[in-house]
């Protein structure tokens, strides 16, 4: 039986109860959303007086009302140390998402921490240390002072190079710019922390260097630009499953527009059955190529429009370097770059070549050459838009793969202008401002590695939880829990010692090869399993955090609550640290190195934000940003004038390049070489296996999957982690729906529930990314690129049954997601 | 229900009422009693109401009706195997509200996999689980009218397990 709520009334929300600004903190589409509070004594009523929309609630409400609200929408929170109501719902008002609520954020109010109705007790509500064989709950300034102890006896013993660091570098939930200026204050600025990482990739890098390095920041469009363009080109992206009102608000009005759809995916994505009902099955184009071979139809489709002279000329010669070569190969630089002439030296690749390595037919290669760049009848040349993310970025030959995709863009003057735009589609929104990291280097130190051959002595964990979220995740789990096992054997031996006969202890077991584990977080995550200290964070609207979406949209999402019992926010537990740092450091005599860690004096989040963002965008406050509501302001910020922060809708309107910080304005073009499987190991475990594991996404708890893991609407629908398959290979396999299975290899092994879907080709799986019960990235090969990337999306293996289905799935739909109308 | 294919028509407004007026004034009278209860109830008292007779359904032939009122379209269905929530001789008759709880558009039945499917944003509905959300935008899974049958046959609703679109109370 479906899980049902039971609820068949909700209270109404007060003429005057309190307005808040919310951005949704879950995704990099960053919708925009209201929270309304009210005490929990009183409630607003059915007459249009007696109620925030002003309309008569005792009638049944229209389609698309603004006047309605589910019971997910709802929930009672602590509100400066007082019981209130709460509901968030979608903005109508929002230019984001005009009043559309994703599967996710509209569970928001559900998904907060709340004594009273019992949602979300998994959150961490006090500082923990390790002690006596538990964790124990304690004070901050208790839990700080053994981390700055340790923390600063091995630094100085050693050096910073001994402090392993695994940080977001995001916006949104666990990220904003007040939270990554604070990290990288503490660890770039008072320290240079160089081993680090992030929480999505085992080094600290970006996810997008070719682009960057051709001249074109990653996101450069407004969202608009859907709607105004003639082709919308996606590649390895499934927007309407997790960008989901992006697709929705300004995709689909494109498409309802006349504007066709390319999609480049080995697996017909719900985005491409959505993209035919909605525009046509006759335009929209599915590419379903062989896995991993991106680059070659990029190039192919590049070759046709220059052979065909559709490139925009006027363009090139004005914004793009002319001359040959301008940068070279080398180790931090996968491809030289120059003009399209030397580029194409190297692309040139025939729509019969790129057939064969792609497995499409050579004449759809054309025909999405025809769609992106073909002039019209009139002689008008075509808008394009191209989007793409995990399925290039964690895919084979990440920087020529992507540099081959921008080359198109460029080549056809699709940058800098309406209905154009060449951008990643993002997970997180966006939110870094930190000191410089170039003491990090590129290519950067593969961190799990590191970790991994013995290196290191202190492990700072800041909202990451590699046991779900690395490749190579089964040695990377092993290795860190043994060795952080040796430090909890050492503390549990040390029962009943002094602080520092306890620190002794800990040293002394991390110089035999263990590693003290600090874990900040929200919930007691995975990798927390390993931990010694746990620092409860708490999330945006439990603090006033900024973030930027896709289209650089900043906005301030307001705090509407308390922080769960005495949790604090990221920048917050930062300046506690650093201030324990500098009193440390100072006693054991490092005068000069104590001097290093002030700076810190912050009260709130804003003051954070000010010593940050703030310093390098003079314009923008919390009070502007306040002012500026839902739609906030695409950033940069320009200036402010008639009581408006001033933005920039796109990037690169003048033609002007400068991501790559060359002086003369143009964009490069990469000489993209195709050289099948870049990474290590990858090609050898395609010819060993029968099952391609892709691992893919699910609209229901795409990035707010820590949270709804304790959500019962969520894990009523998939109690287990879901391995999408051909029935017909589930018949070969003698597994029905909801069979629990292994996907082995010689990585490691991950576990799933088999789920039949009719659409996927013979031989590959869809196995969902980052699942707390399944990771899959335990059984992904090390292999990375020159630089660092991840390439999760290529792993072969061998899938067994486990288990009959267990009477959890009983309830359960295993029918197709395309929709039948 | 008739119309499969509102892609096209852009935002709409269902049409209220149409084709259910017999029942929703059997429910009007039912609400015009409960109006009368002088405390105020914990809980939605539901007003039952006659939704067809068992002889009038044919296997996985939809029947648009209409509960608690005449401003809540609903489907009624003899799905022809058991189901959660089925009633009637073969445990196989249920009953759902047919306002998407994502924004309330009119979900079409898809007779072939037997779901309910939304034309607004393509979220899809298991008659056969219970109305789980098969895919789809909605935070909850479709609301499915509690069913009883008594002995001449006749199909009567007496209750709702999720909050309906467009209502903040299911009985208005």
């Amino acid at each position: 039986m479906a899980f049902k709520r039971q609820v068949d009334r909700l209270p109404i929300i007060p003429a005057d109860a309190q307005e808040f600004n919310v951005t949704c903190h879950y995704c990099i589409v960053g919708c925009g959303y209201k929270a309304y509070t009210w005490p929990i004594n009183r409630q607003g009523g059915t007459a249009p007086d007696q109620n925030k929309f002003g309309v008569d609630l005792s009638q049944q409400q229209p389609t698309e009302t603004e006047a309605w609200y589910a019971p997910s929408m709802y929930n009672v929170v602590r509100q400066n140390g007082r019981d209130v109501h709460l509901v968030v719902k979608p903005d109508i008002n929002c230019v984001v998402n005009s009043g559309l609520g994703s599967i996710r954020g509209a569970r928001m109010a559900e998904n907060r921490p709340s004594r009273v109705t019992g949602t979300q007790a998994q959150r961490l509500s006090d500082p923990l240390v390790w002690r006596n064989g538990v964790w124990q709950p304690t004070s901050w300034d208790d839990a700080l002072d053994l981390v700055a102890r340790v923390t600063a006896k091995v630094i100085t013993q050693g050096s910073e190079d001994d402090l392993v660091l695994s940080v977001f570098d995001h916006g949104g939930s666990a990220g904003g710019y007040e939270n990554t200026w604070a990290t990288g204050k503490l660890y770039f600025q008072s320290m240079k922390v160089k081993n680090a990482r992030i929480h999505n990739r085992p080094a600290y890098n970006s996810e997008v260097h070719s682009t960057r390095d051709m001249g074109v920041d990653e996101l450069n469009y407004a969202y608009s630009d859907y709607e105004a363009t003639d082709t919308i080109f996606m590649v390895g992206a499934n927007s309407m499953e997790t960008q989901t009102n992006l697709y929705l608000n300004h995709m689909v009005k494109g498409l309802q527009n006349g504007a066709r759809f390319i999609a480049v995916d080995p697996r017909r994505t719900i985005t491409v059955a959505s993209s035919e009902q909605y525009a046509g099955k006759e335009n929209v184009l599915h590419l379903a190529i062989k896995e991993g071979t991106d680059m070659a139809l990029f190039n192919a489709i590049l070759t046709h429009i220059v052979d065909n002279g559709w490139t925009d000329t006027d363009f090139i010669a004005a914004s793009t370097f002319q001359g040959g070569m301008a940068t070279a190969q080398d180790e931090a630089h996968p491809a030289s770059m120059g003009s399209l002439d030397y580029a194409m030296q190297t692309c040139r690749t025939s729509l019969e070549q790129a057939a064969e390595i792609c497995g499409v037919a050579a004449e759809d290669i054309a025909k999405a050459a025809e769609w992106i760049a073909k002039p019209k009848e009139d002689g008008a040349r075509r808008k394009c838009v191209t989007a793409y993310e995990k399925g290039v970025i964690w895919g084979n030959d990440n920087y020529r793969t992507i540099g081959a995709l921008v080359n198109i863009a460029l080549a056809t003057g699709n940058v800098g202008r309406e209905g154009g735009g060449v951008c990643r589609l993002g997970g997180h929104q966006e939110g870094y401002y930190r000191p410089s990291d170039a003491h990090v280097g590129r290519p950067a130190e593969y961190v799990d590695q590191f970790l991994i051959r013995g290196l290191g002595g202190v492990h700072h964990i800041w909202a990451c939880d590699h046991y779900k979220t690395t490749i190579n995740a089964s040695e990377f789990k092993r290795v860190h829990k043994r060795r952080s096992d040796m430090v909890k054997d050492a503390i549990d031996a040390a029962a009943g010692g002094t602080r520092e006969q306890v620190v002794d202890a800990i040293v002394s077991a991390i110089n035999a090869g263990g590693l003290f584990v600090v874990d900040v977080d929200i919930i007691h995550s995975q990798i927390g399993q390993n931990a010694h200290v746990i620092l409860p964070a708490c999330e945006s609207n439990e603090m006033n955090l900024t973030s930027m979406n896709g289209e650089r949209r900043l906005r301030l999402s307001e705090k509407y609550m308390d922080p769960f019992g005495n949790s604090r926010p990221d920048a917050l537990i930062v300046a506690g640290i650093a201030q324990h740092m500098e009193h440390v450091l100072r006693e054991m005599g490092h005068d000069a190195y104590a001097d290093q860690f002030k700076g810190y004096d912050w009260t709130t989040e804003e003051d954070a934000f000010m010593d940050g963002y703030h310093q390098g965008n003079p314009e923008v406050t919390y009070d502007r940003l306040r002012a500026m509501g839902n739609n906030g302001v695409q950033e940069p910020v320009t200036g402010f004038a008639d009581g408006k922060l001033v933005g920039t809708e796109r990037l690169y309107t003048d033609g002007r390049f400068t991501r790559h910080g060359r002086e003369d304005g143009k964009a490069l073009f990469c000489a993209a070489g195709w050289r099948g499987w870049q990474a290590p190991g990858k090609a050898r475990e395609q010819a060993a296996h029968r099952f391609w594991i892709n691992n893919v996404r699910a609209n229901i708890f795409w990035q707010n999957q820590f949270l709804d893991q304790k959500n019962d609407f969520v894990q009523d629908r998939y109690p287990y982690p879901f391995v999408e398959m051909n029935p017909d290979d589930m018949v070969d396999l003698g597994l029905n729906p909801g069979d629990l299975l292994e996907i082995v290899n010689d990585n490691g092994v991950t576990q799933g529930m088999a789920y039949p879907m009719p659409t996927l080709k013979r031989d590959t799986v869809a196995m969902v990314f980052g699942a707390p019960a399944g990771s899959q990235g335990n059984v992904v090969n090390p292999g990375v690129n020159e630089l660092v990337l991840p390439d999760y999306k290529h792993c072969w293996g061998e899938i067994r049954k486990i288990s009959d289905a267990t009477e959890t799935v009983s309830g359960v739909s295993f029918k197709s997601h395309e929709v039948v109308l | 229900m008739k119309c499969n294919r509102l892609v096209d028509a852009g935002r709409r407004q269902f049409l209220r009422g149409s084709g259910v007026a017999a029942v929703g004034a059997a429910a009007a009278a039912t609400v015009g009693a409960q109006a009368a209860a002088a405390t105020p109830l914990a809980r939605v008292s539901f007003p039952e109401s006659r939704l067809a007779n068992l002889a009038d359904l044919a296997v996985n032939e939809p029947m648009d009706i209409a509960y608690p009122d005449a401003d809540s379209p609903g489907v009624l269905l003899k799905l022809g195997q058991p189901a959660p929530g089925g009633v009637g001789p073969d445990g196989d008759v249920v009953a759902f509200s047919v306002l998407c709880p994502h924004k309330g558009w009119m979900l079409s039945y898809s007779a072939g996999d037997k779901t309910l499917n939304c034309p607004g944003h393509h979220s899809r509905f298991d008659c056969e689980a219970g109305g789980q959300q098969v895919w789809g935008h909605a935070t909850q899974n479709l609301p499915q009218f509690l069913l009883r049958v008594d002995d001449k046959g006749d199909i009567h609703a007496n209750g709702v397990d999720e909050l309906i679109y467009g209502r903040l109370s299911n009985v208005l």
